[in-house]
């Protein structure tokens, strides 16, 4: 597995879309805390990067990658190899890759200007995520063998979670308004992992204070340890949920 | 010569002659008199007492004569938990240079560090007090001043503390230059009229830095407010006029830089509200002027009820707030204009630094969020920026009249 593993990382280098995004990342990072005059804001506008730009590149370019794998996947199938093998070592080297891209643009400025407890929490929450939608994008891939089909699942599923369940979570709001709905809509925002991330680390910011009701119910759910723990095994099985059922339909897939 | 000037200089000579007889008595270890207590039943009106250093346990002690009462080296007056320290009961008394702490503690008599009676033109200035129920306490008093005195205590709750500085049912007074920390309100205003409130700082109180009640005709100005557990709060009050003070860093669910509850005609001029949860409340408060004033980095700069009317806002500075002001109606009976918004996008042809496009500074989140507190989980959420800059183009939701038809192209220096 582990030779595996450093075909696809040597690959994935080759390939130096993987080093452009860290720069990207890395550019956007600097600027955003060199041009706001207050470090806070800079986490904010970081905070939206790492919520749009990280899902959709890594469920991309992940979805992209194993399509044009499908060669060198049927090569390895003929090999002695087993197959939840040669998954693993691709999801790995994938996920490895966005992570550290992530850690390497967006985690160094991020340690070096935000409070120690909010970079922390971010660099964990765009690390997770940058996994989980690699997992949704090895979902997407083997849910169809048409490229164009699969890619258009993969930003459907990133325009699901970074837009359209926000609006739904809106609504749902807006139509229930009358009844207690707080814990029903805490409990809803951690059906999102991208939700569950912003809130995640917006809780340690200063505008917590302004969540009201609602900031002291996620608060007591999600701020103690326990929901600590708790949220992040929620992501958790955001990875391995996604990455399991795409592993089990690998296994049976006629190549 | 008439008989009017012979009174006249008969009266002067009974003045003189009783100027001459005021003694100067000192109190402490080694002199002839020990105690205050003493000292103030040998002495007669206007007579100054001059206390040593030293340690002074003598459980309450009552002024009830015109003197001068004045410490020496920072002598310690000790209430040991269980006395009032010192109560003024006479006019023209003046306390300065002492140590006061530890006062009783009680909610049915309101033990004070020092505690002023239905009295005139008392003067209490430059004394420290640690660790007293209320520290300053003044009732039915006119003329009187309270200055340059450090005031702090360090309670945990806040039915266990009493107010720094307690007025109520008191006219014409001066607080000025005082330091108050960890009470339960910095200073405390009830039926106090004609005031004014100048260079004080207030920070870490349990509650409000101030707390205003029913107290009309008064100023404050170029006070400190700071991380109070409330904030300020101004209510049920006229003709307020507020200058130059700063309100900072009052964050929490339910902190507000100031909060103006049923408040009218009040002048508000060159304010900072910086870092707050909410910069100014207005609940139920007309004819308010605010001008000049500062709001940076609050949560909410302005929070203004539709149950305001005929309040002015204009030649503020809005800079860096996640939400510039809130309503929680559709009606708009308040006037702003001239106002700086960091957040305004329009232009400027003619270069009058006035935007030619009018502003609504009332975002659409700010009106989801009113309508539904819930709402703010979706904070920062792509979506809610989406919404908020359709709603800027074509505004369908958002009060049409809550505008700002003069906005500044560039800040104000304030």
């Amino acid at each position: 597995m582990t030779r595996i593993l450093k075909y696809v990382a040597i690959d994935i280098l080759k390939n130096k879309v993987v080093i452009a995004y860290a720069v990207m990342l890395a550019l956007f990072s600097w600027s955003a805390f060199s041009l706001e005059d207050n470090a806070a804001k800079g986490v904010l506008t970081v905070l939206n990067i790492i919520l749009l730009t990280v899902p959709l590149m890594s469920v991309l370019f992940a979805t992209i990658y194993v399509y044009n794998s499908n060669e060198f996947i049927e090569l390895l199938v003929s090999h002695p190899v087993k197959r939840s093998k040669i998954w693993k070592a691709l999801f790995t080297g994938l996920a490895l890759s966005m992570v550290a891209a992530y850690i390497v643009g967006a985690g160094i400025p991020l340690l070096i200007f935000a409070d120690w407890d909010v970079a922390l929490i971010m660099i964990a929450a765009g690390s997770l995520l940058s996994v989980i939608f690699v997992a949704v994008a090895f979902l997407s891939s083997i849910i169809t063998r048409d490229k164009a089909k699969g890619i258009g699942i993969s930003i459907m599923l990133w325009l699901y979670f970074a837009l359209l369940f926000d609006g739904l979570v809106l609504f749902i709001f807006f139509q229930f308004s009358d009844y207690p709905v707080e814990k029903l809509v805490v409990m809803l925002s951690a059906l999102s992992p991208v939700d569950l991330c912003r809130i995640l680390i917006l809780l340690r910011l200063d505008v917590s204070a302004m969540m009201g009701y609602t900031g002291a119910v996620f608060k007591n759910f999600f701020g103690t340890n326990t929901g600590l723990v708790l949220s992040f095994s929620l992501l958790l099985l955001w990875v391995l949920v996604p990455f399991y059922v795409s592993m089990r339909k690998f296994k049976k897939k006629d190549l | 010569m008439s008989i009017k000037l012979y009174y006249f200089i008969f009266i002067l000579c009974i003045s003189l002659a009783h100027t001459s007889y005021a003694n100067v008595i000192y109190v402490g270890k080694g002199q002839r008199i020990t105690t205050i207590k003493k000292a103030l039943s040998v002495s007669y009106a206007g007579d100054t007492i001059i206390v040593k250093k030293g340690l002074y346990k003598e459980g309450n002690i009552i002024i009830d004569k015109a003197v001068c009462l004045l410490g020496e080296d920072r002598p310690v007056l000790d209430g040991e938990l269980k006395y009032e320290v010192l109560s003024v009961k006479s006019d023209h008394v003046t306390i300065s240079g002492f140590f006061i702490q530890n006062s009783g503690r009680g909610a049915m008599d309101d033990t004070g560090g020092i505690k002023v009676y239905d009295s005139r033109n008392v003067t209490i200035a430059g004394n420290e007090l640690l660790n007293n129920y209320f520290g300053i306490y003044m009732q039915y008093t006119t003329h009187c001043i309270v200055k340059n005195n450090i005031i702090k205590a360090s309670q945990k709750e806040e039915n266990q503390s009493g107010n720094g500085i307690h007025c109520w049912k008191s006219d014409s007074l001066q607080i000025i230059g005082n330091k108050i920390e960890g009470h339960r309100d910095g200073i405390y205003f009830e039926f106090v009229t004609a005031s004014v409130i100048w260079r004080n700082v207030a920070k870490y109180n349990l509650r409000y830095g101030l707390h205003f009640m029913f107290s009309h005709s008064n100023a404050y100005i170029t006070n400190y407010f700071k991380s109070n557990g409330a904030g300020v709060a101004v209510m049920f009050t006229k003709k307020v006029v507020m200058m130059n003070n700063t309100f900072e860093e009052n964050w929490g669910d339910a902190a507000y830089g100031v909060l103006f509850k049923e408040l009218s005609d009040c002048y508000l001029s060159g304010n900072r509200f910086i870092r707050n949860t909410t910069g100014v409340f207005f609940d139920g408060s007309n004819r308010i002027i605010a001008e000049r004033n500062l709001f940076q980095a609050n949560g909410w700069g302005m929070r203004m009820q539709a149950n305001c009317m005929d309040n002015t806002i204009r030649n503020n500075n809005f800079m860096g707030n996640t939400f510039d002001v809130a309503t929680n109606g559709t009606l708009t009976l308040n006037h702003f204009s001239e106002n700086f918004w960091d957040k305004y996008e329009g232009y400027d042809l003619n270069k009058d630094k006035i935007g030619d496009v009018p502003y609504h500074p009332l975002s659409l989140y700010a009106v989801i969020v009113e309508k539904n507190p819930p709402a703010m989980l979706l904070y920062r959420s792509f979506m809610i920026g989406l919404l908020d800059k359709s709603e800027k183009i074509l505004p369908s939701l958002t009060p049409e009249n809550f505008v700002d038809n003069k906005p500044r192209m560039g800040p104000y220096s304030l």
